[in-house]
């Protein structure tokens, strides 16, 4: 049996700094869909939370830590990302797939990573709109895009496939950014 | 042009992806004639106001929406989940 070796597409270009913000990479163990049958929501909830704890956030909001995080992630789905694989009991009552490879997730971090996004996607990503524990499926430099605000900065997935065009436009931004702050009055 | 998803909230067109009139949640049933069938394939109304319409919220909850929306204003009239809305009427 042949080994196979796990290998992120964008550990080589990052961590990226620019100004005041910071891009890295977060390596989660394994991202899992989980996209309830029809009627199941409620049952599915209690499964998930009496094996992690963890409840169906409602739409645009995401639930747990960063070892453990339930995403919102569009209509009738959701992500399980982090050091988790979800508890057996879960598939009686929706489609389960792992996905750990086909997304990636970056952390953009620091002071004014709204102005950076702000130049990538139409969201209102301003603190008193979009807060801690909201998350949001929506377009970031042409691609599909998961942003989740958590307490250590921007979570942001990306499509495998998509990883590394999606940095050297973040990075453009950051630079962008932080070019624009050092000119004179 | 901003559209109010049920679910994401008031969005970029961007985000969107125009599915044609709403006509196409209405399929004949399968002992339909074909004037049912191309009525239904072919035939639009072309109103200048109100009208129904399926917009895809691909870049974002990936829902399937039936939207009101004034084709003179661009007025978004109101939205709905296609699902909920066909199950509603069904």
């Amino acid at each position: 049996m042949v080994e196979l070796i796990a290998k992120s597409p964008v550990a080589d270009l990052l961590p990226v700094e620019a100004g005041s913000c910071r891009l890295v990479a977060c390596a989660p163990a394994a991202i899992t869909a989980i996209a309830p049958y029809a009627g199941a929501e409620e049952a599915l909830s209690q499964a998930l939370d009496s094996a992690h704890g963890l409840a169906l956030p409602p739409a645009g909001r995401a639930a747990g830590t960063p070892g453990a995080r339930l995403i919102w992630a569009g209509y009738r789905q959701y992500m399980l990302v982090g050091e988790i694989a979800p508890d057996a009991a879960v598939a009686a009552h929706a489609a389960v797939t792992d996905l750990s490879d086909g997304w990636v997730v970056l952390r953009l971090e620091g002071a004014g990573t709204e102005s950076v996004l702000a130049r990538l996607t139409p969201l209102d990503l301003d603190p008193g709109v979009f807060k801690r524990g909201h998350t949001a499926r929506t377009e970031l430099a042409h691609m599909m895009a998961v942003l989740t605000r958590t307490g250590e900065g921007m979570e942001i997935m990306l499509m495998r496939s998509f990883a590394r065009w999606g940095v050297a436009r973040i990075a453009e931004a950051m630079e962008s950014v932080a070019a624009q702050a050092g000119l004179p009055d | 042009m901003r559209i109010t998803c049920p679910l994401c909230g008031d969005r970029d067109l961007r985000e969107f992806t125009y599915g044609g009139a709403a006509v196409y949640m209405d399929r004949p049933g399968a002992d339909a004639d074909l004037d049912a069938l191309d009525a239904y394939l072919h035939l639009r109304d072309n109103p200048a106001g109100p009208t129904e319409e399926l917009w895809s919220h691909d870049m974002g909850c990936r829902a399937w929406l039936k939207v009101r929306r004034d084709t003179v204003t661009h007025e978004i009239l109101g939205t709905a989940l296609a699902a909920e809305a066909k199950r509603g009427a069904g």
